[in-house]
């Protein structure tokens, strides 16, 4: 009844784990990457979390983009950004924070829209018009960075009580690096951190621990089987055999995704770039984070886990 | 494999009330009204990012409310001292307290005792909160005197005057007869106002930006304004800016506050010798008060006060009864109903300021709906080619509990009238691409259990209920997730949340129920000699 063979052979053996410290050496590179170009280059940030104000304008005929920027860059607005939006006819405006308080904000915006007005006729759409005050901004920012970090500890508690402690560090520890990889492709693109991005973040570090379950969900499991096998076989053993199971959901979801990101529009492009990328990195992290923290962590006695040539029943 | 009767019933009657919850997103209101009432009738709400509509965020200036206390202060203060013969000087508002120095230090003990008379306990709020009082005073020995509001008593303030505020701007909304607008409190000094389909918020902030406090006031007409500004004004007058075109550039008004705005009870804008004005009436007292003033008064000049500003000071040519004036100032049509609008509706006790909006024009709203529309077809055929290729009858199975969990998700946000954004399309796609996950691991379980040499029966009995705990275990981190980000998130966001809340719930209900069913049926009928997962 099956048409497509099965991805993942039955029985494999791959040894994830041998290849553990290149994969560590990749992870660090990539937390360290992470926050060198935090520090250095910075996120483009949003009107979310900077402040300030951004117009999607409709134009009759195509945008006369030049022409627009030199008069918009006239208005001693500071910084204007003018970008098309999908089309020739639409134009992003997007506008720094005005210094002063919100009420300089609404000013700037009646500038812009009196200018655009006067230069290109009655004939404008605004499509969308978007200002966030300097006080909102921070406030944003601020519970972006809680909302992770309580989701981050809510999940360390719940995983505590459910198995025991090294599987809440591990499973933490590789939802960090993938924030952290997250992180990482917003500051070397060009893509926008906002709100939107949060969410992005918070629903790979949901992927990612969905994914981390199940595998721990087996390495349990299997610890109750196989009472005296080496844990690092062990994990090699979960590992493969909730394999077929990784690849089924990984494949499902990025499908879903790749549809959400090829036909979502442009207004939610970023957020499925990140989750995209996001959904690899949480599989990668499973493997090569969560589980080895458990060897590490000793999950089971250092002697055990030296016995090379422990009996493998089953 | 025998699933206990009850269980179907369950499915069965979840499946038919999902059904029925669906329907009134695709009837007109009008029929939905007809409908009988024990039908649902709540139907998914459109986001304004995807129907368009404006935002905005308003912050109730607490500065000002608390200066306008201190303010109100300053004349109880100088009414407790002036009985007790206690001197002082410098008596005004300094910074967000209320300050004075005693020319005599000596007599602080008994300023201070007078002082206490103007101090009531603040009523209860909770347990043992009964000994605050409203205000915090200080003396010192060199006799200055600082009067400061408690937290609790500004606090209260505050919280009262965002109330207060709501309701005014609940009424200048409706006055513009937009409807379905969403007007909530948020936080502790916010209002957030969301209008669906606005095309133009710049009426809304125009309308929400104006306090529209109207004091009625005396001219002081014997006072030179240059005094008044070089500070060397009597006391008990102050300096008006006019807000007409013509006549003086400034007032010289008594402080008291003849009349308010409180006592009116209709505003309209109408016409007189073919120009805008604004005609109201008084309310039974402001009535009385006002034919005691005008008759009082007749030949002085009279000032209407707008938001510190005088619009207009006729001269009172003869006692008005009636208890209804007009006022003329340089109305044009617009500003004359607006003015009404605002009158109608009542002042706002403080400023309110904009300090975020997010306006998305219809159109937009539509491409983004399309969009939506068009990724979520693909995604879902996308998943369900994928499963049956990869699965088979399987995967038919898998696709029917992908199926009905969209119809549950839907059913669900109907029933709770839940706000379905762009973002809340995205938590749905994902939601297709984890809901087959459930799946996923029951079909790799079950695969497992028959290399084990399992019989199908029991291949397909340890499969469901070992793949159960794992489903359990993963969802609920993925809850725990969309739970923080529905607590933390605005808008979009919030959107986004709930449908991935809602997905990963009924994701777990059809992976234990609906599939277990669907495979049980099957396996009785076809009682396979093996199984192909």
């Amino acid at each position: 009844m099956r048409v497509l063979p099965r991805i993942v052979p039955d029985g494999t053996n791959f040894p994830f784990f041998r290849y553990r410290h290149w994969a560590f050496a990749a992870s660090v590179v990539v937390i360290v990457a992470a926050i060198v170009m935090m520090l250095v280059r910075g996120f483009n940030l949003g009107i979310d979390f900077a402040g300030g104000i951004l117009l999607e304008v409709k134009t009759p005929g195509p945008a006369r983009l030049a022409e627009m920027r030199t008069m918009l860059g006239g208005l001693g607005l500071g910084e204007v950004a003018l970008q098309e939006a999908g089309s020739s006819d639409l134009v992003l405006i997007r506008v720094v924070r005005q210094p002063g308080d919100e009420s300089a904000q609404q000013a700037a915006i009646e500038k812009i829209k009196q200018a655009l007005e006067q230069g290109f006729g009655p004939g404008l759409d605004y499509r969308r018009a978007e200002f966030v005050g300097p006080k909102v901004g921070e406030e944003l920012r601020r519970a972006g960075t809680l909302a992770v970090v309580i989701a981050l500890v809510l999940v360390l508690v719940y995983l505590w009580f459910r198995f025991e402690w090294q599987f809440g560090v591990g499973a933490i520890l590789a939802c960090v690096h993938d924030v952290f990889a997250v992180l990482l492709v917003f500051t070397v693109s060009d893509l926008e951190f906002n709100l939107s991005s949060i969410a992005a973040i918070l629903t790979v570090v949901g992927y990612s621990l969905n994914d981390t379950v199940v595998v721990f969900d087996r390495v349990r499991e299997n610890l109750r089987r196989y009472k005296s096998l080496p844990i690092d076989q062990l994990i090699d053993k979960s590992v493969n055999e909730t394999l077929a199971r990784t690849v089924m959901t990984t494949a499902t979801t990025f499908l879903a995704l790749l549809a959400l990101y090829l036909f979502g529009g442009p207004v939610i492009q970023g957020f499925t770039f990140a989750m995209l990328f996001g959904i690899l990195v949480g599989t990668y992290s499973t493997t090569y984070i969560a589980a080895p923290v458990l060897y590490y962590l000793k999950l089971r006695p250092a002697a055990l886990t030296a016995g090379e040539s422990a009996p493998r029943p089953g | 494999m025998r699933i206990p009767a009850w269980k179907r019933w369950l499915v069965a009657v979840v499946c038919v009330v999902a059904v029925l919850a669906l329907v009134p997103n695709f009837l007109s209101r009008e029929t939905v009204d007809r409908l009988p009432d024990f039908l649902p009738k709540n139907h998914v709400v459109l986001g304004l990012d995807l129907q368009g509509g404006s935002q905005l965020l308003l912050e109730v200036d607490a500065k000002a409310v608390v200066r306008d206390r201190l303010e109100q202060l300053v004349g109880e203060v100088r009414a407790a001292l002036r009985p007790a013969q206690i001197g002082y000087r410098g008596l005004g508002v300094q910074g967000e307290a209320v300050v004075l120095t005693l020319t005599d230090p000596s007599k602080l003990d008994q300023a201070l005792a007078e002082l206490a008379k103007i101090n009531p306990l603040l009523p209860a709020a909770g347990f043992g909160a009964g000994s605050i009082r409203e205000l915090v005073i200080e003396g010192q020995s060199d006799g200055r005197i600082r009067l400061a509001l408690s937290e609790r008593a500004r606090d209260d303030r505050v919280s009262a005057a965002v109330t207060q505020s709501l309701e005014v701007v609940r009424r200048r909304i409706d006055e513009l007869g937009t409807r379905e607008a969403s007007i909530q409190r948020q936080g502790v000094d916010r209002i957030l106002v969301q209008v669906p389909g606005e095309r133009n918020p710049e009426a809304i902030k125009r309308l929400l930006g104006k306090t529209a406090r109207l004091t009625f006031h005396m001219v002081a007409m014997e006072v030179d304004p240059a005094e008044v500004r070089a500070g060397r004004g009597p006391a008990g007058v102050m300096l008006v800016e006019s807000a007409e075109r013509s006549g003086p550039r400034e007032w010289v008004l008594y402080r008291q506050v003849e009349l308010s705005g409180e006592n009116l009870v209709d505003a309209q804008a109408t016409f007189q010798n073919n120009e805008p004005v604004v005609s109201f009436r008084f309310d039974s007292q402001g009535a009385r008060k006002f034919a005691r003033i005008t008759q009082e008064n007749v030949g002085k000049l009279f000032a209407i006060v707008l938001d510190d500003k005088v619009i207009s000071a006729p001269r009172i040519r003869e006692p008005i009864l009636g208890g209804s004036g007009i006022i003329s100032g340089s109305f044009t049509t617009e500003t004359a109903n607006e003015l009404a609008v605002l009158l109608r509706a009542g002042a706002l006790p403080a400023p309110l300021t904009v300090i975020e909006e997010r306006t998305v024009g219809p159109d937009l709203g539509a491409d983004s709906i399309r969009a939506g529309v068009i990724a979520s077809i693909v995604a879902l055929v996308a998943v369900i080619v994928f499963m049956v290729l990869y699965y088979g009858l399987f995967g038919v199975i898998a696709d029917l509990a992908l199926l009905l969990n969209l119809v549950l998700i839907v059913a669900v946000m109907s029933l709770l009238g839940a706000t379905l954004t762009l973002p809340g399309i995205a938590g749905i796609v994902l939601t297709m691409g984890m809901a087959v996950d459930s799946n996923v691991l029951i079909f790799e379980r079950i695969h497992e259990e028959v290399r084990t040499g399992r019989t199908p029966l029991s291949a397909l009995e340890t499969g469901f209920d070992e793949a159960l705990r794992t489903i359990v275990d993963a969802n609920l981190t993925t809850l725990i997730a969309g739970a923080v980000l529905f607590q933390f998130g605005t808008g979009p966001i919030k959107g986004f949340a709930v449908t991935l809340v809602i997905g990963v719930i009924t994701t777990m209900f059809t992976a234990v129920t609906v599939t277990r069913i669907m495979v049980a049926a099957w396996y009785w009928r076809a009682r396979p000699a093996q199984l192909a997962v």
